[in-house]
């Protein structure tokens, strides 16, 4: 567990650099994790792959696989790939607060 | 740390349900981790990507110890049948697709995938019989210069 400064922020980060707690997230959190990752600015198509991992994660307490992702978010693996460059999975994750997903597909 | 793996090449030699499918979730989970991914099929592992044959992978019961099932028992017409839709069922509820949307998601990743030139020619096959995802039909030389400064991963 380490803390650093983000957006303005002291929040606390796991052993993935995933936020710590889901509660600390926020939009602005979200923009500078993506800046982080590369992404210069989030588009209305990478909010929706945000939003339906976070729903999903709250549902079922742990963030989908690429296949219900490409299945479910309205979002083709293609374009998740082209969205979150270098593993869409593990990334969208990380911006949208959560931990970084356990399955293996 | 030691350096992270960028670049994977994965072949797929076999033909049966469980041979198939380990080399296409490494491809993914490699894609899914950023590693660059590329899958080249040989010998029976070819059915992977044969339009025709590619729906119909069947679990080998006959000849496979962690099986458990007695060889007379695993030859009875029906079992490598019964034994696939069971383990299709399982891999379902883990959220592990068909081999054929499985095989368009890995290629949707941006992974490559390749058949094998001396397999295709003793079967008498041509790109015709494979899946639109095959990219290509390569011979061994070009294998190892695509996997050039990456892992060799045989399954």
């Amino acid at each position: 567990m380490e803390t650093r400064e983000i957006a303005g922020k002291t929040l606390a980060f796991d052993a993935d650099g995933n936020l710590a707690n889901l509660a600390d997230w926020n939009e602005e959190i979200a923009q500078a994790l993506a800046t982080e990752e590369g992404i210069e600015s989030l588009t209305d198509r990478h909010w929706l792959v945000l939003n339906y991992m976070r729903s999903e994660f709250q549902e079922k307490g742990d963030a989908p696989s690429i296949r219900k992702l490409t299945k479910e978010s309205g979002v083709d693996t293609k374009e998740l790939y082209q969205l979150f460059p270098k593993g869409p999975a593990k990334k969208a994750a990380r911006i949208a607060g959560l931990p970084k997903p356990k399955g293996c597909i | 740390m030691a350096d992270p793996i960028e670049k994977v090449s994965i072949i797929i030699s076999r033909g049966s349900l469980e041979g198939v499918y380990p080399g296409l979730i490494m491809a993914n989970g490699a894609r899914m981790e950023g590693i660059e991914a590329t899958l080249f099929f040989t010998f029976f592992g070819l059915d992977a990507i044969i339009n025709k044959r590619m729906d119909n992978l069947k679990v080998a019961t006959v000849g496979n110890p962690a099986m458990h099932i007695p060889t007379l028992v695993g030859a009875i017409p029906g079992m490598s049948a019964f034994a696939t839709s069971q383990m299709k069922k399982e891999m379902e509820k883990l959220d592990i697709p068909p081999v054929r949307e499985f095989i368009e998601m890995i290629h949707d990743t941006g992974a490559g995938l390749f058949a094998c030139k001396a397999t295709v020619d003793m079967f008498h096959l041509t790109q015709a019989d494979f899946c639109p995802q095959c990219d290509d039909i390569i011979s061994v030389g070009q294998f190892y210069e695509m996997a050039a400064g990456g892992q060799i991963i045989f399954t």
